[in-house]
């Protein structure tokens, strides 16, 4: 017997584990020849340029990384050189802890307060709720670049409003652009550009929950704290962890951000603040594509390492 | 090993052994280079001159300099065969990743384009100029003041492209400011050290100067007029000391001031910095000659406060400067056009009716000895100046530049670690002497990653 194809998308969202091979077997009643020569029809558009925009130049980029260009002796084969060079690279080692921090620092954060403006926007206590959603998405609109200018301007040392409200009540304001503050100041940035964005998935979700499970629940005792833990909440867990996907990549492809903030930062971040940084400055400032692509190369590959830990934890828990 | 390409041959009608015999005349001139008899053995001859300027032909041209159309109508009236075609990339950094790009891909180059003095070794290692001595070039080096024509001259004589601007080094101060404090403008060092700490003890919310943290085009001109030599090239071989005696001097100088507080250190060209030269922050900007257009543009509001003065010197018996900024415009390898290309080249930025136009209608600080003698030139009160012939200043600033400073291949690595050793060494208060080392050995060792015979310089 085999599952419906919803069924088995969520238990692989669930478990961690990659799909089993149960998918229901498309070769029902002889018809199935058709079928298959037509999906492949449909499919061929996003195929090409699949292949096009995607397994080739990731097909080239691994070329390029296998090679050493200098300004003096040109292009000679280097095997894997590249890679053992990035393994032990300060800089890229550096950025990818920074990252990593940012990440532990910034997405529990962001997912905490997404999950709370989607369970509070759903609850039917609050009035203007299609003002509310559309307030807290926003920023989401707002394009990075924007966003990022916008901020460097409220984090002004000298003219921002925080620093001149400060210098009206007498106290210095934190640096933010500074050592210890820019890594916070830049996850607050991204909180406030990707919390919205993160509600509205969350509570689309919340939205397939059957309306009955509550009244069921209601009938049950349950007030609407017991409900949002109990119920909705488990429901969500799928959304949660599309997001928390996403956020896995968001964060170890810090680019944006830093990479605006350096004009009025220029001293603290520095060329390899963030691993994909520290790969375009590789790229166009030191002039060594070659070994930005390997250093590109080796973030996808911790990436999809992180994805999979995290996979395999959050599914590790849900089968207890 | 790699013999670079000398461009002569590109002469297909010249005889294999002429040719030879020019390369090696070639490879025996001097550095100078200006008047090597190599030059004129394989010079293009004026009927091909003539010849090429009227052959309907299509240039296209990459700068950043604003309504250069001016200019550039000028050259076509005088050559009607000659059509050129602007393209503006960006200034600086975007038009050279998209050079880069073009060169790399072999196609896709401009006959002609923009490029900074100090980005000519980084472009000519990657072969990108054609070598403008066949073209007549060696004849304009008189035109130009030394120093300067110094700057496109390569290491064996070539001559990469033609000047256009310069910036030779001084201090913009706010007369007001230094009035209101009593404090005269400094002639030394020394004399500026005493009135930093006076203002800044007088009124803790201005600083003398800022030193921006970000700015190694600023750090390199006050090496340069220390007399520092950071960087010389021949060929595969680079002589790095960046932490020179010169270097170390400027670095604790500067280090002095940063960790007693008396200037600041913020970050230049943004929204704060200009916030800080409008409202009088900073009671001085150590710049290049282009720096009174610039403020009279950037900082309207305090038009008539500022005044100019050369450099505070580390010896006034020798008073020398040092440079920031300016740009030339070179031949890009490629060209199917290089008679046309140089001529245009060399017509721009020699013609006294566009240098005076440069000169006038973008602020641009000349490189022409003609042009800076000028009388027109030089008596020009400038309003924002408080009527200060600033013109008349600069030029006699630019007469003091410090010879023989060399760019390295590789000017966005330098700037990179330059920031991340002795910027942050500002930024933080700390020894700023000892970040010049850690420069020098960052640098040294993309050197060595590049392929380079590095030596101590």
């Amino acid at each position: 017997m085999s599952p419906p194809p919803e069924q088995v998308l969520d238990s692989r969202l669930a478990s961690g584990s990659p799909p089993r091979l149960t998918a229901p077997r498309r070769n029902r009643g002889g018809r199935g020849m058709h079928h298959h020569r037509y999906g492949y029809v449909f499919a061929a558009p996003f195929l090409a340029c699949f292949a096009l925009l995607f397994v080739l130049p990731l097909g080239y980029a691994f070329y390029l990384s296998l090679f050493k260009n200098q300004l003096v002796g040109g292009t000679v084969f280097a095997g894997l050189a590249n890679y053992s060079r990035a393994l032990t690279d300060g800089l890229l080692l550096a950025g990818v802890g920074r990252v990593s921090l940012f990440f532990v620092l910034q997405v529990p954060l962001m997912l905490a307060l997404a999950l709370l403006a989607a369970l509070a926007i759903d609850s039917g206590l609050l009035r203007l709720t299609r003002l509310i959603r559309l307030g807290i998405f926003i920023p989401y609109a707002v394009p990075a670049v924007v966003a990022t200018l916008m901020w460097g301007y409220l984090y002004g040392p000298d003219f921002g409003p925080a620093a001149q409200l400060a210098a009206k009540i007498g106290v210095t304001a934190p640096d933010f652009l500074g050592n210890t503050l820019l890594l916070p100041a830049i996850a607050n940035v991204v909180t406030w550009e990707f919390t919205g964005y993160n509600m509205i998935v969350l509570y689309a979700a919340l939205r397939t929950v059957p309306r009955e499970l509550y009244e069921a629940a209601a009938v049950d005792g349950a007030g609407a704290w017991r409900i949002a833990w109990s119920i909705k909440v488990p429901a969500l867990r799928p959304a949660l962890l599309l997001c928390l996907m996403f956020s896995v990549i968001g964060s170890f492809q810090l680019f944006t951000e830093p990479n605006l903030l350096q004009t009025l930062a220029p001293t603290v971040i520095g060329a390899g603040y963030t691993p994909n940084l520290y790969a375009y400055n590789l790229a166009f400032i030191s002039q060594e594509p070659d070994y930005a692509a390997a250093v590109s190369f080796l973030l996808g590959l911790v990436m999809v390492i992180i994805s999979y830990v995290v996979l395999y934890l959050a599914g590790r828990r849900s089968r207890r | 090993m790699q013999t670079p390409a000398r461009h002569f041959t590109r002469r297909g009608a010249l005889a294999v052994t002429a040719a030879a015999a020019a390369g090696i005349v070639l490879d025996a001139c001097s550095s100078s280079g200006s008047s090597s008899p190599a030059a004129t053995t394989a010079a293009v001859t004026q009927a091909e001159i003539d010849k090429a300027m009227k052959t309907p032909t299509t240039l296209t041209f990459w700068t950043w300099v604003p309504d250069i159309s001016q200019e550039i109508a000028v050259f076509e009236q005088q050559y009607p065969a000659i059509k050129i075609n602007v393209v503006n990339p960006g200034q600086g950094t975007p038009l050279y990743t998209k050079l880069r790009t073009a060169l790399d891909a072999g196609k896709g180059t401009p006959d002609v384009s923009q490029v900074e003095y100090q980005y000519i070794p980084t472009f000519a290692i990657l072969n990108a100029f054609v070598d403008l001595r066949p073209y007549g070039a060696a004849a304009q080096a008189e035109k130009f003041v030394g120093w300067v024509w110094d700057q496109v001259t390569g290491p064996n004589g070539e001559i990469y492209a033609y000047p256009q601007d310069t910036g030779p080094m001084g201090l913009l101060y706010r007369e007001d400011i230094f009035a209101k404090h009593g404090i005269s403008v400094p002639a030394t060092w020394d004399d500026f050290a005493v009135a930093a700490r006076k203002l800044h003890a007088a009124d803790p919310g201005v600083y003398l100067t800022n030193l921006a943290d970000n700015e190694v085009a600023a750090w390199h001109g006050l090496m340069w007029q220390a007399g520092s030599r950071p960087y010389a090239v021949n060929g595969t071989t680079i002589g790095l000391a960046l932490d020179d005696t010169a270097s170390k001097k400027v670095a604790d100088y500067w280090g002095g001031l940063v960790s007693d507080g008396l200037i600041s250190t913020d970050p230049d060209f943004t929204s704060n910095w200009y916030q800080g030269l409008g409202t009088g922050k900073y009671a001085s900007w150590l710049t290049g000659a282009w720096g009174p257009a610039f403020l009279a543009g950037a900082i309207k509001s305090t038009a008539g406060k500022w005044r100019a003065a050369p450099l505070p010197q580390w010896n006034t018996k020798q008073p020398v400067a040092g440079n920031w900024g300016g740009s030339t415009n070179g031949v890009i390898k490629g060209t199917p056009y290089p008679i046309a290309a140089a001529k245009f080249a060399e017509f721009l930025n020699t013609n006294p009716q566009t240098t005076a136009m440069f000169n006038t209608e973008q602020n641009l600080f000349p490189s022409l000895k003609s042009l800076l003698n000028s009388a027109t030139f030089s008596s020009y009160k400038v309003p924002f100046f408080g009527g200060q012939q600033a013109n008349a200043l600069f030029a006699s600033i630019s007469a003091t530049v410090n010879v023989g400073w060399q760019w390295p291949p590789f000017l966005d690595q330098s700037v990179t670690d330059w920031t991340s050793t002795v910027g942050s060494a500002l930024a933080a208060k700390a020894d700023v002497a000892a970040a010049t080392s850690k420069w020098e050995s960052e640098v040294a060792s993309y050197a060595k990653t590049q392929g380079f015979n590095v030596t101590a310089a």
